[in-house]
């Protein structure tokens, strides 16, 4: 089959990107031919500044070499520029005469610099700032000339004018506006901004309108006229009032644009679906973007739809600035200029050079601006963008994520504050042990922009995943603009779909799919029989959703639910018996101990969980060693499973002198009710006879805590990665509405965790009111709740039982006899 | 495919049937000079044997979960491709393969 022809115009950022991940899904589809006007490959326009500034060289800012482009089978005509689109004959011509035909033309024509139509605006030493050209005529101005004007105080200015000041130069910014960066800062934040800068050597003219432009006795620029009559010095002038999309070629054929080509959800031109456009050229649902991360969005929906998948849809963006200016860190996002029907909340310190300020509307955050302390834009920015209601911690919003969630020390707590100060050497990711500079390094040598591709070449963050707050920071760090953190909810599963947990959820509840390859059929997954991370979400939750009805499928579990024992390193296992509230009989311990040296059990421990792990089993012999723990009423513990592990409880009041409730038979009660329960992830309770809490209920999933008159309910709390302490749901009465109340609780988490999601991350996403409100407020509700676990419960079978006595089963456990 | 240097010793040996290793599942075989080969199914009926070892921190890929023409290790998750024994990017290691041929439901190995 002939290939088909697909063409780009524009050789940037977002272009090359849509091109990188064609080439992942579908790499010989297409022959690719690229147009760039600049001579180079495609490089990282967003660290234009730090060249400039000298931090780093032009060979450090290269994305994609010319060598990549070979190696691709792309041919690259660089330096030349496009000047015509035949439509009809689906032909696009540049400036030297070069022809390319079409099957599928991509523009990516990005951006180009707005040109104040002032008097003077073509003379030599005026230039706009937009790519390297312009870089390398700045840094050569600043080593024969004084004076310096940069037009406009957005962020490129700045960073424009900051450069040239590290050079040398004698720099002032003129601005039309009443305070710098008037789109992303409010006028304190913007006043605090400019005295930092002012401090650096900069001079600033605000609320000064350029009239023209005068030459020195050279023909060369000399000095910039404000309308007022004040004459600003200046060899060098440059232009740096905005960006407009560059449209010219598409206009020019005809293709429908507004303030941008404009383009629907699957990146085609509305007026030709061979055409696509992509980046800042485009104009989406009325919108232009500017910044990287809505950029290569759209550069997967386009990649997936020239690949012929035809699924993704691009729906839009909310953005977030975070940025380094010139040394000073300064955030905004969503509306922050308050007033009417909004409530502000300010931290002004000036001296400091700390400003910060939260806009709430209707107990939710709105937007927030800050400077000097950036440290919990991304924390602010999920809680924007995921609407969460913030009633309950407003006290504490404004000093942070860390403050308002209680959190001492920092392990595991996603290091919030940390990346910026840490030394190179030190560890980040504990589990894979990779260091600062590891990663950092891997980000600026590899080109790396996503969280997921540091865990691919690092491995930070890809086991635990606690520190993945600090690795995000890195990339914050490191990348600048170009990185936003992904919304981690509204990620696909796993490369194998493009939906996410919360969607696929809903499918199968609203569809009543009841087996996997339905549910991959339905929702159009990419690989024939998906992966390890998305089929045993996939087994979840259909099992969840439609208990006794749905498939299933052991294959799709992960070894330690398939094989009903935990896994060990050298791949033998640890068998743990359960022991009902942690309580053991002799007869229990024999049966153990006989266990322990008839199969030369190396290792016999006691866990946490009160019960004790036989360790180093062999995988043949586990059949046995159930069948023998099974003849002394032994069952499985679950000690593998993402499923109800233990109940731990303490004496209580059958023989503690403080003892006020019988913590042992609750604990056993709730014990026997849960068993075989699965879940998103481990599920563990603890039921304590006193406030003194023996049994540590304040860190577990369910926590019950005895008292005079009843039981006091906690929930959500986490004794592991995340530290994290139970939060007060209810008090109760009776045993009953123990099981009751903590039942309705788990079985609404059964029902809307995401897979892997423990309880506290549960509770985080979604908030205490909604937990409360479907388990407490609404009564009939809770019954309901409770009795669909019941339900799924019913008749739930001894694991063990099954694999050592059905033939078909036990066979997994036995070598093939050949 | 990975073939040792004196392949003209190899025989055919016949294993089982297909049936007897569960769809997406692997059982494993014990062998005097190789020790544990796992031996895999996928969900087209294809079977293929890999020595039971990842190459990352010699994992049992037979206990892992299989996906297409692949395996992804318990301990770590690493992916090793069936046809070579590699493993998937950007990760770097590779396990023996051995060749399987299929006949009329039994699965035969060159052993």
């Amino acid at each position: 089959m002939r290939k088909q022809k697909l063409v780009m115009v524009g050789n940037g950022m977002a272009g090359v990107k849509t091109l990188e991940e064609l080439l992942k899904y579908a790499p010989d589809q297409y022959e690719i031919t690229v147009f760039g006007a600049e001579p180079h490959g495609n490089y990282n326009r967003i660290l234009l500044s730090p060249v400039l500034a000298g931090e780093m060289g032009l060979p450090d800012i290269m994305l994609n070499d010319l060598q990549w482009y070979a190696d691709n089978g792309i041919t690259l005509h660089t330096g030349r520029k496009v000047l015509e689109i035949d439509r009809v004959t689906r032909i696009v011509r540049a400036d030297d005469g070069t022809e390319a035909a079409y099957d599928r033309l991509l523009l990516a024509t990005g951006s180009r610099p707005f040109i104040l139509p002032v008097p003077g605006a073509a003379l030599p030493g005026v230039i706009a700032y937009r790519d390297i050209a312009d870089t390398e005529a700045m840094i050569a101005a600043a080593s024969t000339h004084r004076h310096a004007a940069v037009i406009g105080a957005g962020l490129l200015g700045l960073e424009a004018a900051n450069g040239l000041c590290l050079r040398g130069m004698d720099v002032t910014v003129v601005h039309l506006a009443e305070w710098i960066m008037e789109r992303q800062l409010d006028k304190p934040a913007a006043d605090l901004l400019q005295a930092s800068l002012e401090a650096k050597g900069l001079k600033f003219e605000l609320g000064a309108q350029t009239a023209s432009l005068e030459a020195g006795p050279d023909g060369r620029v000399a000095a910039l006229k404000l309308k007022d009559g004040t004459s600003v010095p200046a060899d060098l002038v440059v232009m740096a009032a905005g960006i407009r999309p560059n449209t010219e070629l598409a206009e020019a054929a005809h293709l429908y644009c507004n303030r941008g080509i404009v383009v629907g959800d699957t990146m085609q031109t509305v007026t030709d679906p061979r055409v696509y456009a992509i980046g800042e050229c485009v104009s989406h649902r009325g919108v232009s973007y500017g910044l990287v991360a809505p950029l290569f969005e759209q550069a997967r929906v386009c990649a997936n739809h020239l690949a012929g998948f035809g699924i993704g849809r691009y729906e839009g963006s909310v953005t977030s600035t975070k940025l380094k200016v010139t040394g000073v860190d300064v955030f905004s996002a969503g509306d922050f200029t308050g007033g009417e029907g909004f409530d502000e909340i300010v931290l002004h310190d000036r001296a400091g050079g700390v400003y910060k300020k939260i806009v709430l509307k209707d107990e939710k955050l709105a937007g927030a601006v800050m400077v000097g302390d950036t440290a919990d834009g991304a924390w602010y920015f999920q809680l924007l963008r995921e609407g969460r209601n913030v009633a309950g911690m407003r006290d504490h919003l404004m000093f942070g994520q860390s403050f308002a969630q209680s959190h001492l020390g920092d392990a595991g707590h996603q290091g919030q504050n940390l990346a910026a100060s840490l030394p190179d050497s030190a560890e980040v990711c504990g589990c894979n042990g990779v260091c600062k500079g590891t990663i950092v390094q891997a980000i600026k040598e590899k080109g790396l922009f996503t969280l997921d591709d540091v865990r691919k070449h690092t491995k930070a963050s890809s086991s635990c995943g606690s520190c993945t707050g600090l690795v995000e920071q890195l990339l914050a760090s490191t990348v600048g603009g170009a990185f936003q953190a992904a919304d981690k909810h509204s990620r696909p599963i796993c490369a194998c779909t493009e939906h996410n947990h919360g969607e696929v959820r809903q499918a199968i509840r609203e569809h009543k799919y009841l087996s996997i390859p339905e549910v991959m059929q339905a929702l159009e997954w990419k690989t024939p029989n998906g992966c390890a991370t998305c089929r045993p979400a996939l087994n979840y939750y259909l099992i969840s959703t439609w208990p006794h009805e749905a498939q299933d499928d052991p294959q799709s579990r992960f070894v330690n639910e398939r094989a009903h024992a935990n896994i060990q390193k050298d791949g033998t296992y640890s068998v743990v018996p359960r022991m009902w509230g942690g309580l053991t009989t002799p007869d229990e311990l024999r049966a153990i101990a006989n266990v322990a040296e008839k199969y030369a059990i190396p290792t016999v421990k006691v866990t946490g969980g009160q019960r004790i792990d036989l360790l180093g089993a062999k995988k043949a012999d586990l059949p046995l060693i159930w069948h023998d723990l099974g003849a002394a009423g032994m069952v499985s513990g679950h000690a593998y499973g993402k499923s109800l592990r233990t109940v731990k409880t303490c004496v209580g009041s059958e023989h503690c002198r403080f003892g006020t409730q019988k913590s042992m038979d609750m604990g056993v009660k709730l014990e026997k009710m849960l068993f075989g329960m699965w879940s998103p992830h481990k599920v563990k309770l603890a039921v304590s006879g006193c406030p003194r809490n023996c049994a540590e209920s304040g860190i577990k999933d369910v926590g019950v805590i005895g008292v005079d008159s009843g039981y006091e309910l906690y929930v959500a709390g986490n004794g592991g990665i995340k530290t994290e302490v139970a939060q007060f749901l209810c008090k109760v009465s009776s045993d009953e509405e123990v099981m009751e109340y903590g039942g309705a609780f788990l079985q609404l988490y059964r029902e809307e965790g995401y897979y892997l999601e423990r309880t506290c991350h549960y509770v985080e996403r979604v908030g205490m009111e909604h937990v409360k409100k479907h388990v407490l407020e609404d009564a009939a509700n809770r019954h309901a709740l409770y009795e669909r676990l019941l339900f799924t419960l019913r008749d739930a079978p001894d694991p063990w039982a099954e694999q050592s006595t059905q033939p078909r089963l036990r066979a997994q456990f036995e070598p093939l006899e050949a | 495919m990975n073939m040792p240097a004196n392949a003209t010793e190899l025989t055919w040996r016949r294993i089982c049937a297909v049936t007897d290793i569960p769809a997406l599942g692997a059982r494993t075989l014990e062998d005097a000079e190789h020790g544990t080969i796992a031996v895999f199914r996928n969900a087209e009926d294809e079977v293929f044997a890999l020595i039971d070892r990842c190459p990352h921190k010699g994992g049992p890929l037979s206990a892992g979960i299989v996906h297409g023409r692949s395996v992804t290790c318990p301990l770590h998750n690493w992916k090793i491709r069936f046809e070579d024994g590699q493993a998937a990017d950007p990760d770097v290691g590779c396990t023996r393969a051995f060749a399987v041929r299929v006949d009329d439901g039994q699965v035969f190995m060159r052993l």
